[in-house]
């Protein structure tokens, strides 16, 4: 919708008269034609129907949009009346504007609703996803990988030779900040949603699955006759980035059913952790509270189920359906597996790196495929190692998603009709300052140098694999995060396992961990959060997006990580393509319709 | 630190001794584990953070748990965790505080009926005290 400044105005009065409803999709949301969503409508006041005006571009509701109408005269068992219409689906592009009048109170919402081009520009898209990933982690994976010299960076990684760029918008429905779940939704839905939630809009619904839904890529990659689509990601795959794929949920947490509804949308390759919620609840390591098995589950539907990194690299090359679980849990990350003589990796010696999982992804997913796919590939531990203030690590994994994303520009080189996409659902607080060296004298806040007084670090890659030969060498990059509880500064890398900055106490609230107090000049830092922060939060600062490839030249400037999404869709025709019904669910998919919405059928 | 075992020798299973064999398929629990079942034994870990300050339930960890996976749909425990149920309520300690717990040893899939909360490892009519 053309908004004029004098609608502009309209509207900022109307929000300050009575507000006759809230109404979902929000006010500018964005729309890709054709694909389904909910209307949600909420009263503040039990009301009868026929007291109400629901109208879209001036005609009654229901002659104009088709769905599943329902309405409740009390929801949650208050005196407050909802009217939903489920499974709408608007075919022509334009503006459309739902107003809700009763008596003299009126509200009304705008969506603009998109349809794709007609030429088809990119038949592949590979989206990238380095969770958390800040300015910071480009810049010290760049410098820990290539080396920096007399002002110059002695080479480039992957992610940096993308013509493209565009800075990303990450904030939330219901905040200014933002976590994994709403991001991830975002750029897979083309709709806003809020902390915790995936494929929904927040509504006051009681039930976690009964919020008003959106449309995720890899369920509208499933209305495209012939396309495939793949999950890759070093977290569970049921953690909020990869499932926002699928995920319908207001709370992430819902983890044993994202792995459901990643069962009724047969992905063509899942890999990741989490098979802690796939194995029934009496398989000791099970996380799930019912007697489902998912991994049996899979097997019967067709799929080469592995489980280390020396199943997954002898796969046939006949496989086209592929589910690989690594870790009951997250992954661990490429220092801790790669490079550290430690116990981290003790449990599950033999999980493949990124780059494997990616090379594979791309194998099963390209093979005799005419119509293309959607891969997305998450590095969840360049986040999962910041929050718990180990920046080490988190510019390590930064380093395996790089490697990984050069393996998909050698893909694009033989599949120029490939988009690759490399961004972050959200920032931390990171910056690099300058350096700490050991040779210089006193206490180790005296060894920080700044300015003229940080020099350069001295790293070193002799095996040429792209990554430091040592962390804790002499002379090593000064990183500080902006934001954190109570915990020891040890100037130094934690070798022996990710950092644990604060535990909690008896009263509830988080204190510096004392694990780390008698490390040689270990520093008391008291925190700036709340004290009962366990860790450093995410950062509302912009995302850096960069983009290569058919269709990528519409990245660019400021962009919202909702834009994102019509891009991607632009550049597959995906409006053009859609079929109205899912032909491929399977026959004993995972019911997750709330007992209200069935009620309404 | 290294413990010698006094005159009542007691078995004490160590954190690392819990399972025999870990797969993604399902992890598979130590014989020490197996041979152990329904007898008392001792183990030695973290309290993570309980529902309540005073409850008959909490769960042990390895290591002091930096987040409360009751409290954050963020956070999840990790794969080797030990309930226990105390024979009678106890005041808790620091999370940061190792412990010694002494209890029956059972196993088999179990769902705490106030909380919800499955578990396959456990230690009933248990006592503990800090180290
Ligand atoms: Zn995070």
């Amino acid at each position: 919708m053309r908004l004029s400044s004098l609608a502009v105005i309209i509207s900022a009065a109307l929000a300050a008269q009575a507000q006759a409803a809230t109404i979902f999709p929000l006010d500018r949301a964005t729309i890709l034609a054709g694909s389904y969503f909910d209307v949600k409508v909420e009263f503040d006041q039990e009301i009868k129907p026929e007291d109400v005006n629901i109208s879209v571009n001036g005609q009654p509701l229901q002659d104009t949009l088709k769905g599943d109408y329902q309405f409740i005269a009390q929801e949650n068992g208050t005196p407050a009346s909802t009217v939903w219409l489920r499974n709408v689906a608007i075919k022509e592009a334009g503006d459309y504007t739902l107003s809700v009048s009763e008596g003299d109170k009126e509200s009304k919402v705008s969506w603009s609703v998109f349809a794709s081009p007609q030429e088809q520009k990119a038949k592949n898209i590979i989206f990238f996803v380095g969770d958390g990933m800040s300015v910071a982690n480009r810049t010290g994976a760049r410098i820990l990988s290539k080396g920096v010299y007399e002002g110059k960076a002695n080479g480039r990684l992957a992610m940096d030779q993308m013509p493209y760029m565009a800075m990303i918008g990450t904030s939330s429905q219901d905040t200014i900040a933002s976590d994994s779940a709403n991001t991830m939704s975002a750029y897979l839905t083309g709709h806003k949603s809020a902390v915790n939630a995936m494929g929904v809009y927040l509504s006051r619904s009681e039930d976690n699955l009964d919020h008003p839904r959106q449309e995720p890529l890899g369920l509208l990659v499933r209305r495209v006759p012939g396309m495939k689509f793949g999950v890759v990601s070093d977290a569970e795959v049921e953690d909020a980035t990869p499932g926002a794929m699928v995920a319908q949920t207001r709370r992430r947490g819902d983890k044993d059913k994202i792995v459901g509804m990643f069962y009724n949308a047969q992905p063509d390759v899942l890999l990741g952790g989490g098979s802690a919620y796939f194995l029934p609840q009496t398989t000791p390591g099970s996380k799930r509270k019912d007697d489902t098995d998912f991994i049996q589950k899979f097997t019967d539907a067709g799929y080469q189920v592995v489980t280390n990194n020396s199943e997954l690299t002898s796969i046939g090359a006949d496989t086209t359906k592929l589910l690989g679980l690594f870790n009951t849990g997250n992954m661990d990350g490429v220092y801790d597996r790669r490079f550290a003589k430690n116990e981290v990796t003790a449990k599950f010696p033999d999980q493949p790196d990124l780059t494997t999982m990616t090379q594979t992804a791309l194998d099963v997913l390209s093979k005799d495929n005419e119509q293309g796919f959607v891969l997305v590939v998450e590095s969840a531990r360049i986040d999962k190692d910041s929050h718990p203030l180990d920046w080490e690590r988190s510019f390590m994994n930064t380093i395996m998603l790089d490697q990984s994303i050069a393996i998909a520009q050698e893909f694009a080189e033989k599949n120029p009709d490939t988009m690759i996409v490399v961004t972050a659902d959200h920032t931390h607080g990171i910056g690099i300052i300058g350096t700490v060296d050991d040779e210089k004298e006193g206490e180790m806040r005296d060894k920080v140098g700044t300015y003229d007084e940080a020099g350069y670090p001295n790293y070193t890659d002799a095996d040429g694999d792209g990554y430091p030969d040592d962390l804790n060498v002499s002379k090593r990059l000064a990183v500080f995060y902006n934001n954190f509880p109570d915990h020891y500064e040890t100037y130094r890398p934690k070798l022996d396992g990710v950092f644990v900055p604060a535990v909690k106490n008896e009263n509830g609230q988080y204190a510096a961990n004392e694990q780390y107090k008698d490390a040689p000049g270990a520093q008391l830092r008291i925190g700036n959060l709340p004290k009962d922060a366990d860790s450093g939060v995410h950062a509302v600062d912009d995302v850096i997006l960069t983009a290569q490839g058919p269709g990528a030249e519409n990245y660019h400037g400021y962009m919202e990580n909702t834009d994102s999404f019509k891009v991607i869709t632009d550049a597959l025709a995906l409006s053009n393509r859609l079929q109205d019904e899912s032909s491929q669910i399977p026959e004993d998919s995972v019911d997750f319709t709330p007992p209200s919405s069935k009620a309404a059928q | 630190m290294f413990l010698i075992p006094i005159a009542t020798a007691k078995t004490i299973i160590d954190f690392n001794q819990l399972y025999g064999s870990f797969s993604p398929l399902g992890l598979e629990f130590s014989d020490r584990v197996k041979e152990n079942v329904g007898k008392e034994v001792v183990i030695k870990g973290f309290m993570a953070p309980p529902l309540k300050a005073e409850a008959q339930f909490f769960v042990l960890t390895k290591m002091p748990m930096s987040i409360c996976p009751f409290c954050s749909t963020d956070a999840d425990w990790p794969t080797d965790i030990v309930v226990i149920y105390l024979k009678k309520k106890q005041t808790f300690t620091q999370y940061n505080q190792q412990i010694e717990v002494e209890g029956r040893l059972e196993t088999g899939s179990w769902t705490d009926p106030d909380t919800g909360f499955v578990s396959q490892l456990r230690l009933r009519d248990a006592t503990f005290t800090a180290l």
